[in-house]
């Protein structure tokens, strides 16, 4: 084997293990490296050793052990694909049937969701606001979590950012962004009649801002998309669906009317509730995705 | 033999579903990067998902929207287990990015994702 190919390999496996960068230093943007001090090597202890191997041993025992077990239960489930599935039971021929007259959805799974389980979907939209208001805690750079060398080199790296502008990238983000926003935006609203709902549509359109953030810069989403505006999106959403949802199932246990007309089936404004809470969740969504992104990246929406 | 191999085409998703359970499983326990052992994790759960989309599956029918006005219930698939689906990718996205997310700190205080280093370094942080 020649010397430069075995170069080109090492070069390469290093870039594999994260350890090494395909292009010329001045280019590259690279994790933060805290100067790593590695534990003191331990010295060869007989009982460490054996211990490891022992867990690696009963690791793969136990794994291969719960995939057997696993695998000779498949083998008693009711046959793939046979309507006498125990799980297709008198529920779901309940929904089905029922479901466009009482709901008024055309998207048989978006009125389960939204209507029959609305409280469900309420206590996963909340599973979302928690688990952005953790990491919002473990990240956010406020009083109590800022490091100078951090933020240093977060100067450091907004100056090589203004200084290779990435022109490919933002010309596309051009046309591809409003695509995007677009698409998720279609997604939400058709989330009765179509494939699709708050969540998935959601997901689309935080995806599109995170390009945006990536191609144009966080200072630009930050004119638009501020701390404040996230905080205000993120709790209205989540209030309109409990104050909404607490009308519907209070009137709906009492035996009152409720006022909110189904519509015609196949409209885009009918199926009552159903487009106004897909609307929230897809809101609360987007915003936690680009939050988790911006928290990741920067510590900061 | 022929019946025996039958069978397992026939339940071909449950199988998948359970294998990659395994090998998510397997990876969880043995990697010691901790975004390695995210990464597991995220296997595991995709493997439920796919088991429950495969349990509400029923052969040759369609997915629940209503097509022409026909409320039959022989013409659609169960919609409860894609209704479960949904549920459990929204937890495992928030849970995978609060465990991101200590993973982050945990960097930032010992400089390594390394599950053995950092245990050897918090440990000697305290005696």
């Amino acid at each position: 084997m020649s010397k430069k190919s075995r170069l080109f390999r090492s070069h390469f496996r290093a870039w594999l293990a994260g350890e090494e960068m395909p292009l010329r230093e001045r280019h590259v943007r690279t994790l933060h490296k805290k100067p790593h001090e590695r534990p003191e090597p331990v010295p060869e202890d007989v009982r460490i050793n054996r211990f490891i191997h022992l867990y690696h041993v009963s690791a793969v025992l136990v794994a291969v052990c719960i995939v057997a077990v696993l695998l000779y239960t498949v083998f008693h489930l009711p046959l793939f694909g046979s309507a006498n599935n125990p799980a297709s039971n008198e529920v779901a021929q309940r929904y089905i049937e029922q479901g466009l007259e009482e709901t008024g959805a055309v998207n048989i799974v978006s009125g389960m969701i939204l209507d029959y389980r609305a409280f469900d979907t309420f206590g996963e939209s909340n599973v979302l606001f928690l688990a952005i208001a953790s990491v919002l805690m473990l990240l956010l750079r406020d009083r109590n979590n800022i490091v100078l060398e951090e933020d240093v080199h977060e100067a450091h790296e907004r100056v090589i950012e203004k200084a290779n502008e990435d022109v490919i990238l933002k010309r596309v983000a051009n046309i591809v962004v409003p695509c995007i926003l677009l698409f998720g935006v279609y997604v939400v609203l058709n989330g009765h009649l179509s494939p699709g709902g708050g969540f998935s549509g959601g997901s689309i359109m935080g995806g599109g801002l995170i390009l945006f953030a990536v191609s144009y810069g966080p200072e630009r989403v930050k004119t638009f998309f501020g701390w404040k505006t996230f905080r205000a999106i993120v709790v209205g959403a989540l209030l309109c669906y409990a104050l909404s949802k607490a009308y519907a199932f209070f009137t709906g246990a009492n035996g009152l009317e409720n006022h909110i007309p189904l519509g015609t089936p196949g409209a885009i404004l009918s199926a009552g509730l159903i487009l106004l809470l897909d609307i929230c969740v897809g809101l609360v969504v987007a915003c936690t995705m680009y939050g988790f992104y911006a928290l990741i990246n920067r510590g900061e929406i | 033999m022929k019946e025996f191999f039958t069978t397992v085409i026939s339940y071909r998703f449950e199988i998948a579903a359970m294998v990659l359970f395994g090998i998510g499983f397997i990876n969880l326990l043995l990697q010691r990067n901790l975004i390695r052992k995210i990464i597991a994790f995220n296997v595991m759960d995709s493997s439920v998902f796919l088991f429950l989309a495969a349990q509400g599956y029923i052969q040759g029918r369609i997915a629940p929207m209503i097509v022409n006005g026909d409320l039959s219930a022989a013409t659609y698939i169960n919609p409860i287990p894609s209704g479960l689906v949904l549920t459990g990718i929204v937890v495992s996205v928030s849970v995978s990015a609060f465990f991101l997310a200590l993973v982050q700190r945990l960097y930032k205080k010992y400089g390594t994702i390394d599950f053995d280093e950092i245990m050897t370094l918090a440990k000697k942080e305290a005696e």
